[in-house]
């Protein structure tokens, strides 16, 4: 029985030392300050909030504003008016000659970025060699990181010069160049966004189409690029929306005659250059052009979100299965 | 009977092939467009600047003489908006990012934010400048200080700065938190002695990246209207300065021949200044990228 005894008292001392731990931790939890514990997170939440603060920021700012600026202007007069004439007394605020020059610089830019870009994501995903592609790639992510003012610059001291080599009745300020400037810096966002869309692709259905006897050329055109669709149309989707927000290269290089029409060798004014226009200015706070920079930047913020959301919808929805 | 018409074959493939290869060309012509494009460009703002620049360029006030004028108040500027910039975006950035990554539950919430960091990265440029003009300048009352186009600046990189934090911390595998916990420590300590030294390197790398947006940044500070030419000092962050890129657009929109070169000089010191930081950013992550 003495043996007995010895487990018994064997496994209540191993049950007692199990309980002193227990109570050991239990102690040191109390002694442990552990506030950081409980107020980490509130904190860190607060700063993930900012984000959402910002974007109501953005927007109470916009609105506020913009409904002091239709205090003093019809709605139907900024959407439906054909004339952008704040300067004169009493102002036209009829915002379609600046949406007129926002859409004619911004389909420049599409039609020199898409297919350079296109082509550029096109020869880096089919037939570049992984070294080939190792070079390239971080050059065209400088051509994304150089600032716009430089190439404002660019467009202004450069590009606009030769251009007017070219076609004699250019203006000294145009949309044709900086239209061409834009598309120059949006080539990277197509290019590489494009890039990973066809790079998604699986090797097994190119290697179909070769087996089939197709050269990487039909192979590309026929397979690939339709499989890869909706990527590159959202790259284009995001390259136009980063198009119609570009400031400082309208600004610079673009002029301030807001017009309608098709014309592209005259002076131009887009929605963010006309904001850069009256906030360089010094149009008194609380004037109505003090508040129409707001309602042009409305519109603006508006076609960018529609353009951002669109894209997003294409990559998101309309994704393959493979 | 011949199962392959061989001469009918080679009739058929050579035109294919020759489309393969003309293509083929074409798509290289039109990357190395790109290269051509950024080299033209390198090329012809050094060959315009540098002859301007020299140490009395970096270290004279600007001046109506070409001559005699430099950039000495702009560059110090960008440094006090980076003196703003730096220390908000990283704290408000990392700490968002830790608590996406860390602590927020999957929900509707925590989606919510993520979407709407994505959407912010979008918004353009400008339209910070009127958030800031309204909420810092006017409401706050910060005028056109180095305060009010600093909190501007940061607001705009802070989702890049989030976003790029998120994929560090992310990129720190989960066993290395089960070890911490296993060790006893709690899920602060875990993040503070174990994720974030981890992930320190990416989160930097992506710091550097963002701010170096933040410094070539100009519609903003131009709709706050921080003044394109300002002969002295900021000596706090509620004084008035003006910033790099605000001196080449000064200079820029100048019809004279010397005020371009200037500015050009201008675009190769903020180019400078930005190859710089790049160069440390990828150091950075090429030095401490470890593979888990």
């Amino acid at each position: 029985m003495l043996w007995m005894k010895g487990v018994f008292n064997m496994s209540s001392q191993k049950y007692a030392a199990t309980l002193s731990v227990q109570e050991m931790i239990a102690k040191k939890k109390r002694q442990r300050k552990n506030w950081s514990e409980k107020i980490m997170p509130v904190i860190l939440q607060l700063t993930a909030i900012i984000s959402v603060l910002t974007t109501l920021g953005i927007l109470f700012t916009l609105l506020v504003e913009t409904f002091a600026f239709f205090k003093d202007v019809s709605l139907k007069e900024f959407i439906t008016g054909n004339t952008w004439y704040p300067f004169s007394e009493p102002g036209q605020y009829g915002i379609m000659p600046l949406i007129s020059g926002t859409l004619r610089i911004t389909g420049i830019a599409i039609l020199v970025a898409v297919p350079i870009g296109l082509a550029a994501a096109i020869y880096l995903s089919e037939f570049a060699s992984d070294k080939v592609r190792r070079v390239i790639k971080p050059v065209l992510e400088v051509l994304a990181g150089i600032p716009t003012i430089v190439y404002g610059f660019f467009a202004l001291t450069f590009v606009t010069p030769i251009l007017q080599k070219i076609i004699p009745s250019l203006e000294i300020f145009n949309a044709l160049s900086p239209g061409i400037v834009i598309g120059i810096m949006i080539i990277p966002t197509i290019a590489s966004l494009s890039e990973d869309a066809l790079g998604s692709v699986p090797i097994a259905i190119r290697e179909g189409g070769l087996a089939l006897g197709a050269t990487k050329l039909e192979v590309t055109l026929k397979v690939v690029l339709p499989a890869a669709v909706s990527g590159i149309v959202a790259s284009i989707v995001l390259g136009i929306s980063r198009a119609i927000g570009e400031t400082m290269i309208v600004s610079i290089a673009g002029g301030s005659t807001p017009n309608l029409g098709l014309d592209i060798t005259g002076s131009v004014q887009t929605m963010t250059a006309y904001i850069v226009q009256v906030a360089q200015g010094d149009a008194g706070y609380g004037t109505t052009i003090y508040y129409s920079i707001y309602a042009v930047g409305f519109a603006l913020f508006i076609f960018t979100l529609i353009m951002n959301l669109l894209a997003q919808w294409i990559s998101n929805r309309v994704k393959e299965d493979y | 009977m011949k199962l392959i018409d061989q001469e009918q074959v080679i009739r058929r493939m050579k035109p294919r092939l020759f489309r393969n290869t003309f293509f083929k060309y074409l798509f290289l012509l039109a990357t190395g467009l790109c290269l051509i494009v950024l080299a033209v460009l390198f090329g012809r703002i050094f060959i315009q600047g540098l002859p301007y620049l020299d140490w009395q360029f970096m270290n004279s006030l600007p001046s109506r003489k070409p001559e005699e004028a430099g950039i000495y108040t702009a560059l110090n500027g960008t440094i006090w908006l980076m003196v703003v910039v730096v220390p908000v975006t990283m704290i408000l950035g990392v700490g968002a990012a830790i608590y996406l990554e860390e602590y927020a539950k999957k929900n509707r919430f925590t989606t919510f934010i993520q979407v709407n960091i994505s959407n912010l990265a979008g918004v353009p440029s400008v339209v910070y400048g009127l958030l800031g003009l309204t909420l810092f300048v006017r409401t706050f009352a910060f005028g056109k200080s180095v305060l009010a186009a600093g909190l501007t600046m940061s607001l705009l990189v802070l989702p890049v700065i989030i976003v790029s934090a998120q994929e560090a911390i992310r990129a720190v595998p989960s066993s290395f938190r089960e070890a911490s916990y296993a060790m006893g420590a709690t899920k602060w300590t875990t993040i503070l002695r174990v994720v974030l030294p981890a992930s320190l390197p990416g989160i930097l790398t992506g710091s550097i990246l963002a701010l170096s947006r933040a410094i070539g940044e100009t519609a903003p500070l131009v709709v706050l209207g921080i003044p394109l030419f300002l002969a002295f000092l900021p000596n706090s962050v509620f004084d008035e300065f003006t910033a790099l890129p605000m001196q080449i657009y000064n200079w820029t929109s100048r019809p004279q021949d010397e005020f371009h070169a200037l500015a050009a000089a201008g675009i190769i010191v903020l180019l400078a200044l930005l190859i710089v930081m790049n160069s440390v950013a990828i150091m950075i992550r090429n030095k401490f990228s470890k593979r888990y």
